[in-house]
């Protein structure tokens, strides 16, 4: 059983519909016990950092969550109350991944919110692929992409992804994506059982799809 | 790098689609789902779904049908069309929609904007602007481009944004369906002016018209119906070509 946490932050309803079309069992609760028992846990979240944090504390769900040992998937907002603070409505987060969330730079001739498909760099061979420019990798993000996460098995080194924000989490020790916007920062994270995506699978067409039917087999 | 998107719309009409006939293997071409998902399939990056039903019970139909597109795509989608309340976008938003446009009940009454960007957030409301050249001045015109309005292209397209919304889908109805391509220079002006996202419509009659359009007219997104919907600029087509021309899409 799949456990999606809802935590009263909007419409839960198109991670719902990919559950459903990868034929996964699942429940949307903010039940405390139901959330220990699934095998799976996804943490979406759309809107704001520091309300969307209130509202995890009101039901306890923070210790809940930093306990888990089952795989735990973050997505966008969820990914991002993950992270140590973010500056949106400067929030201290839950602190499982050493990156803090921050806003994405307007004056980089870029529009935010960053919308709509880019690319996502990760693994060691992305730094060597030819096909990926220079300018897109420096030093920070050639670090940076040594890891390889289960969570993007089977899918090209460099492949496009849908996106959604405003705000975006840095590099950091748990980063195993990248994408560019302005600044490089953290397209996925993963630490021990826990992952993050800031972009939306559920989105993503068929390459979302593989990422969450990757969580899904751990 | 973010991508160049390629946007085919879809015009319903009591829950079935109205163009779209030369899609070979497609067990129902008038169903808007599976063809959808089609266009999905082909490399398509988001698809518009427009409710042109002038009843009652086409417009019900319509919801059902956005129920049924939400769990079946796995790509974003926006839906709009007649919409006028903060309830349309309500009951849209619940039926799993990514987006909705607003299009003539804005230019009627623009806190319309501000009330769907303040509950559902900006990444919610797309602004559709229907405009024509009258007297060498962009006049937005409202019902399908049938009723010329006070306001200006630029300054309403200004105001739209400081409102909430979250991207503009221009169609110039002097540009629409005549094949001949975009008003390149108008497009610049509007993303130069805006700092959100310019979705180009109307026009599109050949690969190069797009590639313009995203280029020299440096717009977000393309979007266009006809030349999808009859096969005659397939989709992977549409986009190795403009990936040879250096535009960056997603492949």
């Amino acid at each position: 059983m799949i456990a999606v946490i809802d935590y009263d932050t909007g419409n839960l309803r198109s991670v719902e519909n990919a559950l459903r079309r990868l034929g996964g069992e699942y429940v949307v609760t903010d039940r405390a016990d139901l959330i220990r028992r699934a095998d799976h846990v996804l943490l979406p979240g759309v809107g704001e950092a520091s309300s969307a944090m209130a509202k995890l504390r009101e039901r306890g769900l923070d210790e809940v969550i930093c306990s888990l040992t089952q795989p735990v998937l973050g997505i966008c907002i969820g990914m991002q109350l993950m992270c140590r603070h973010s500056e949106e409505g400067d929030a201290r987060c839950l602190a499982i991944f050493d990156a803090d969330v921050r806003k994405l730079p307007s004056d980089m001739g870029l529009k935010v919110p960053h919308m709509g498909w880019d690319t996502v760099l990760w693994g060691p061979e992305a730094v060597t692929e030819p096909n990926v420019p220079q300018a897109d990798k420096p030093q920070q993000v050639c670090a940076a992409l040594q890891k390889v996460s289960p969570l993007l098995k089977d899918l090209p080194v460099v492949c496009y992804v849908y996106y959604v924000h405003s705000f975006a989490p840095t590099l950091c020790e748990s980063t195993v994506a990248v994408t560019d916007y302005g600044v490089p920062f953290s397209a996925a994270l993963q630490r021990d059982n826990f992952f993050g995506t800031q972009f939306h699978p559920e989105k993503s067409g068929a390459t979302g799809e593989r990422i969450l039917q990757n969580f899904l087999r751990l | 790098m973010l991508a160049k998107r390629i946007i085919p719309c879809l015009d319903i009409k009591d829950g079935t689609t109205v163009k779209g006939i030369n899609f070979l293997g497609l067990k129902n071409v008038g169903d808007p789902v599976e063809l959808g998902r089609k266009y999905a399939e082909e490399g398509a990056d988001e698809l518009v779904y427009l409710d042109i039903s002038a009843t009652n019970e086409g417009r019900k139909t319509f919801a059902e049908l956005v129920t049924r597109i939400a769990e079946n795509l796995n790509i974003p989608f926006t839906v709009g069309g007649g919409l006028s309340s903060l309830e349309d976008a309500g009951v849209l938003l619940r039926a799993g929609a990514d987006k909705v446009t607003v299009n003539s009940a804005a230019v009627r009454r623009p806190e319309l904007i501000d009330e769907i960007a303040a509950k559902y957030g900006s990444q919610f409301v797309v602004v559709a602007i229907d405009a024509k050249m009258i007297d060498g001045r962009w006049v937005v015109t409202t019902n399908g481009g049938k009723r010329p309005s006070e306001r200006e292209l630029f300054s309403w397209a200004y105001e739209a944004q400081e409102r909430g919304a979250g991207e503009i889908l221009f169609t110039s109805m002097d540009h629409d369906g005549t094949k001949n391509g975009y008003p390149c220079e108008t497009f610049a002006r509007l993303s130069e002016r805006l700092s959100i996202p310019i979705i180009a419509s109307g026009g599109a009659g050949s690969v190069q018209d797009i590639a313009d359009v995203l280029t020299v007219g440096k717009a977000d997104a393309a979007l266009a119906a006809s030349i999808f919907h009859y096969g005659e600029i397939p989709i992977p087509v549409l986009k190795r070509e403009l990936h040879q021309m250096n535009i960056n899409v997603r492949m």
